[in-house]
């Protein structure tokens, strides 16, 4: 298969490598007292001040043009950011639809109007996005969504409803992927984009609690939401086209490797100490660093392919399914390591961090398209469907 | 990797080894004929350095030629002299012979003989580089008491003490598992992606229930798990070549063995239950290589040793994230 000889070792090149210093250095002081089961929530942790300061530092929209407010960098700047930020367990969560694809698929599809006001206020970390996509007769089979934007004399009038939309209830817009043509039978035809302000009439929002508690996850209701001509996005008509191109970018990032990082540098802190390393221990984290390593790299390379312009869709399913695997292995392994010692003398913090991953590690093979879901895109990229 | 050091030997080796050849050999323990024309192609030279009349390559520039060995099943160690030809003449030794070598670890017997089990195609190789805890020779088989070991062209190598210590001794000691895990981690990878390859075109061609096997859910996902783990084991293999010296680094080999010798038993297990009972008997060629992918993850460490290696490196000499282990063993000059 080609896709296996095309994803080579590749380096971060200097110039975006040397960005890591000064993010770490940030980092390490203003994560510095907040305890790691709190760092564990990872890009689900929610902090718009401190999207602010990142975005006063310059670190939103690094890949986007200057003249809209971002870096001008590549996808390498971004990877090095990314990874620092969820290695610390940063609260990155308010900006983080709208840096990693909301932003990118304005910048590709939208018009210059559209390009000046959305994409300044998303590199100032002031403008949250999310994602409109699963409805609730509309998961995996993504085509079959039902909510349609009819056109009106001023633009569009958007009813229908949208569920595990993640933050939109801190969120300013949402990218949604609607009907304006055909139905249901019409599959990939008729589908579009259109940018839905959440503060216009007619959009309910309602959290949905999760299994762990917190609601970060909502439904949203739309009643003949007026919408101006302006809010589709891209051409009418294409929007499985740019849906699938914005899944490339949601699939290919590093926060498919590290979700349970923060568990494993807590547990690797627990083990250097004399009373909690064991041998099990010692070969149990060798276990873990050997599945991570061959994936970081195959996810630098991905990203060296996503600076040439190429969007590795099938690639990008590869690591997201082995990913999300050792993501859920670290949680179920730690789990038997601390739990068949003699002593139990653990770490409180340790154990609510591990017991924190543990209940929304099955979130990791559902988000971003379900585990059958990308090895049925495998299977397609094989020439099998 | 297409480079024009593996374009050539894959011509050599789709013209001499083919799986006639392999089977052939692997029935006579004799494997004289297709070393003699691996010999001459200067394959073997690869790694020594060029002052000593070798092509003077790195290690990153002969995974494609090590991967070979294992999508063509090589039966002879062309890989492992390559390794051993590059150690004996950086240690500045003269004269070394024209025959292949293979590694292996041995251990002193009560008897005062050095034993030598599981020694990488021991049946079929003209010397070996042993070491023990301290010391490397370099030994030769029809020296040894020669007794089949558990893949059919190793052999358990006996050699008395008397020959030990006539034998050439290194000057420096070498961690055999080192350089065998490096070698094999090349190997598999090679391997996996030839069985991967074989089990997509089978899926594609054998038909029940009125259509390809392929064409259902159950086997498509089967195989998209071995493509990832093909694919990951890919990525390992670079990572423990990924050395501009003749010379392979611990901790990525630690990741490339472990990982490819994890990739070994899943995608052998996936392959033959994707086979059916044709992939079982001997005349199919899949046990060729599945064979292989369990005797080159037995060889040269099993993950659980390189686990222990990079779990001792994480856990006893470095601080802090576990990011900036898995970064350095990563970031490497392409």
């Amino acid at each position: 298969m080609s896709t296996l000889d095309s994803l080579n070792l590749t380096r971060i090149p200097a110039d975006d490598e040397a960005l890591r210093a000064e993010v770490r250095a940030f980092l390490s002081e203003a994560m510095r007292d907040v305890p790691a089961h709190i760092r564990a929530k990872s890009w689900s942790g929610y902090d718009p001040a401190f999207s602010r300061e990142l975005g006063r530092r310059g670190w939103l929209g690094i890949t986007l043009p200057e003249a809209y407010g971002g870096g001008g960098r590549n996808a390498f700047t971004r990877f090095v950011l990314v990874e620092e930020f969820l290695n610390f367990g940063a609260p990155v969560g308010s900006h983080w639809i709208a840096d990693r694809q909301s932003g990118p698929l304005i910048l590709k599809y939208g018009t210059e109007a559209q390009k000046q006001f959305y994409l300044p206020p998303i590199c100032r970390g002031e403008s949250f996005f999310c994602i409109g996509m699963s409805e609730p007769n509309s998961g995996s089979d993504l085509a079959s969504v039902k909510t349609r934007a009819t056109k009106t004399d001023t633009g569009w009038s958007l009813s229908g409803q949208k569920i595990w939309t993640t933050n939109a209830h801190h969120c300013h817009y949402m990218i949604a992927l609607v009907r304006t043509s055909g139905d249901a039978q019409d599959r990939h035809k008729g589908l579009s984009q259109v940018i839905v302000d959440l503060s216009l009439p007619g959009v309910t929002i309602r959290p949905i609690t999760d299994l762990s508690g917190d609601s970060h996850f909502c439904e949203v209701f739309f009643d003949n939401v007026p919408l101006q001509d302006d809010a589709l996005i891209g051409a009418e008509g294409q929007g499985w086209e740019q849906v699938t191109a914005e899944l490339a970018f949601e699939r290919s990032g590093p926060e498919r490797l590290y979700s349970s990082i923060v568990l494993f540098d807590q547990w690797l802190a627990f083990i250097r100490t004399p009373q909690g390393r064991t041998p099990e221990a010692v070969r149990l984290a060798g276990k873990i660093a050997s599945q991570l390593t061959p994936l970081r790299a195959m996810s630098v390379a991905i990203t060296e392919k996503l600076t040439r312009g190429e969007s590795p869709v099938v690639e990008a399913a590869l690591v997201k399914d082995l990913g999300t695997g050792v993501e859920q292995l670290i949680p179920a392994a730690i789990a038997d390591d601390l739990f068949s010692r003699e002593s139990q003398d653990v770490p409180l913090e340790l154990l609510q961090t591990l017991n924190y991953v543990t209940q929304v590690a099955p979130s990791y093979s559902l988000r971003g398209g379900t585990r059958d879901i990308l090895r049925g895109m495998i299977a397609r990229g094989l020439g099998l469907r | 990797m297409d480079d024009l050091f593996s374009d050539a030997l894959r011509q050599l080796l789709d013209d001499q080894c083919p799986p006639a050849v392999v089977r052939q050999i692997e029935a006579s323990g004799d494997g004289a004929a297709l070393w003699a024309q691996l010999h001459d192609s200067g394959f073997a030279d690869a790694l020594v350095p060029e002052a000593q009349g070798g092509a003077g390559l790195s290690l990153r520039e002969v995974l494609g030629v090590m991967a070979l060995c294992g999508r063509y099943t090589v039966p002879v160690p062309l890989a492992e002299t390559m390794m051993a030809r590059s150690v004996l003449t950086r240690a500045g030794l003269v004269g070394i012979p024209n025959g292949s070598i293979t590694l292996a670890q041995g251990q002193w017997a009560a008897d005062g003989s050095l034993v030598c089990a599981n020694v990488q195609l021991g049946r079929v190789a003209d010397a070996v580089l042993v070491s023990d805890a301290h010391h490397t020779w370099l030994l030769f088989t029809p020296d040894a008491d020669s007794s089949p070991a558990s893949f059919v062209l190793d052999a358990d190598l006996r050699w008395s003490a008397s020959h030990v210590t006539a034998a050439l001794t290194l000057p420096q000691h070498q961690d055999i598992r080192l350089l065998l895990g490096c070698i094999n981690a090349a190997q598999l990878s090679g391997a996996l992606l030839a069985v991967f390859n074989n089990t997509l075109q089978y899926a594609n061609d054998r038909v029940q229930f009125g259509k390809a096997i392929g064409k259902f859910q159950a086997i498509q996902h089967q195989l998209s798990v071995m493509a990832e783990h093909s694919f990951a084991a890919h990525m390992a293999a670079q990572l423990g070549c990924a050395s501009d010296t003749a010379s392979p680094d611990r901790v990525r080999v630690a990741v490339a063995k472990a990982r490819t010798s994890e990739a070994a038993l899943e995608v052998a297990g996936l392959s033959h239950s994707i086979h059916g009972a044709i992939g079982f008997t001997h005349e199919f060629d899949l046990q060729l290589f599945t064979r292989r992918l369990h005797a080159w993850r037995q060889s040269g460490g099993a993950e659980s040793y390189w686990h222990t290696v990079l779990g001792n490196e994480l856990v006893d000499h470095r601080n802090g994230l576990a990011l900036d282990l898995i970064r350095s063993a990563t970031d490497v000059t392409a």
